[in-house]
């Protein structure tokens, strides 16, 4: 399965950010083969539709779900077309323990 | 002559200026005015209720054949807003966030895009008076593109010897639109710091633009040193001083036009549109 993190930068250790379409970077974990892959959101500073942008980002890359503190109406409706879920995930972790909190089955799924 | 009346701060007084203006004008010559202020226009209510003539402003969006389509995602990958994303079945639109540019349509490799309109807003046109015309641009309610109506709405513009558009306030895409193809503008300002404030902004956009402006200084108390300064200092023209006076308050709080009540201001507001005439000429 392959999740992504919005985060504040490109390190498992580093926050995750709970804005979307914003975030400077999104970390792509694999939970196969436990590997991280980061990438600069090249839209987070975009004018407008930026969280479409980073729907279309997470299609791209054959996302299944995306861990945030809250996906914004288009996007959401993007990424649910897409068959990616949102996971929820509330608070100032770190990358690594967001992804913790997904293996641990904690993360409620937003409608 | 292209007249457009802007300030800046709002409730300054540009729509009570600008309809006074085409009142006054019209009396002797052919006027046009346009409401531009399309997400809330309401110069009509200073005239009494013609029949008005509604027509519909649509953009163009695009409308992605899903049998020709093969999900490539070049289109989401040209759309700088996010319209459009390529998901794995089908192609998604956002219509809100669509700017109507085609682009899609060109970087469309298999031809699955075409356009197809979308309405966004009215252009109304009322017949005040054989010399007046009102027209007045009106954005739905939800809809963004208010530039686009407000093109729309200019774009019924004649050979009319005057032509005032009424912009609505602040600085940014609606008013720069509405000062597009402007002669002269009129910057309504009123002796307080906010009024001061943001006609400094508001003139930095005629200066960007190009366009010559005089001021209207609107419910003077008196104490308008600053602003006067302020027009010494950038040599623009003070047109008029309209003081704040009970009478005035009354006759606009009841939706007349002071212009009509009383032939002294019609007179005024005469004096301004030569003013604004002889202005664009010496500037020119």
């Amino acid at each position: 399965m392959i999740l992504c993190i919005p985060s504040v930068g490109p390190d498992s250790g580093d926050s995750i950010d709970d804005r979307f379409g914003r975030a400077p970077y999104f970390i792509i974990y694999d939970t196969e083969t436990d590997t991280i892959t980061p990438h600069r959101n090249e839209s987070a500073g975009g004018m407008g539709g930026v969280g479409l942008k980073a729907a279309q980002f997470l299609l791209n890359h054959g996302v299944d779900a995306v861990i945030a503190g809250r996906v914004g109406g288009n996007a959401l409706e993007a990424l649910k077309a897409g068959g990616i879920k949102v996971l929820l995930y509330q608070g100032k972790g770190t990358v690594k323990e967001a992804i913790s909190g997904f293996l641990h089955g904690g993360l409620k799924e937003q409608e | 002559m292209k007249i457009a009346v802007a300030s800046g701060k709002g409730g300054t007084g540009k729509s009570m200026v600008a309809a006074n203006l085409a009142f006054s004008l019209s009396v002797a010559e052919p006027v046009t005015l346009f409401d531009c202020d399309v997400e809330e226009p309401n110069l009509h209510l200073f005239f009494p209720e013609d029949q008005p003539e509604v027509s519909s402003v649509s953009i163009l969006v695009p409308d992605v054949d899903p049998d020709r389509c093969t999900l490539c995602g070049e289109c989401a990958r040209f759309c700088a807003f996010g319209a459009l994303v390529a998901a794995r079945d089908r192609v998604l639109f956002f219509p809100l966030h669509c700017h109507s540019c085609g682009g899609c349509m060109v970087a469309c490799p298999a031809g699955a895009i075409r356009e197809t309109p979308r309405q966004i807003g009215t252009v109304t046109e009322r017949s005040i008076s054989p010399n007046l015309l009102l027209v007045t641009g009106t954005l739905n309610e939800g809809e963004v593109l208010g530039v686009k109506v407000i093109r729309a709405a200019k774009g019924r513009a004649g050979a009319e010897s005057w032509i005032i558009f009424d912009a609505s306030p602040g600085t940014s895409c609606p008013v720069v639109e509405t000062l597009e193809g402007a002669d002269f503008c009129i910057l309504v300002t009123e002796s307080t710091p906010f009024g001061l404030h943001d006609l400094a902004l508001a003139y930095d956009v005629t200066l960007q633009k190009g366009i010559p402006s005089g001021v209207v200084v609107n419910r003077s108390d008196g104490r308008d040193d600053v602003v006067h300064r302020f027009c010494n200092e950038k040599n623009i023209p003070v047109l008029a001083v309209i003081p704040f006076e009970r009478k005035i308050a009354e006759i606009q709080g009841s939706g007349d036009l002071i212009a009509r009540r009383d032939p002294a201001w019609k007179d005024r507001f005469c004096a301004i549109g030569r003013a604004c005439r002889s202005l664009m000429e010496g500037g020119a």
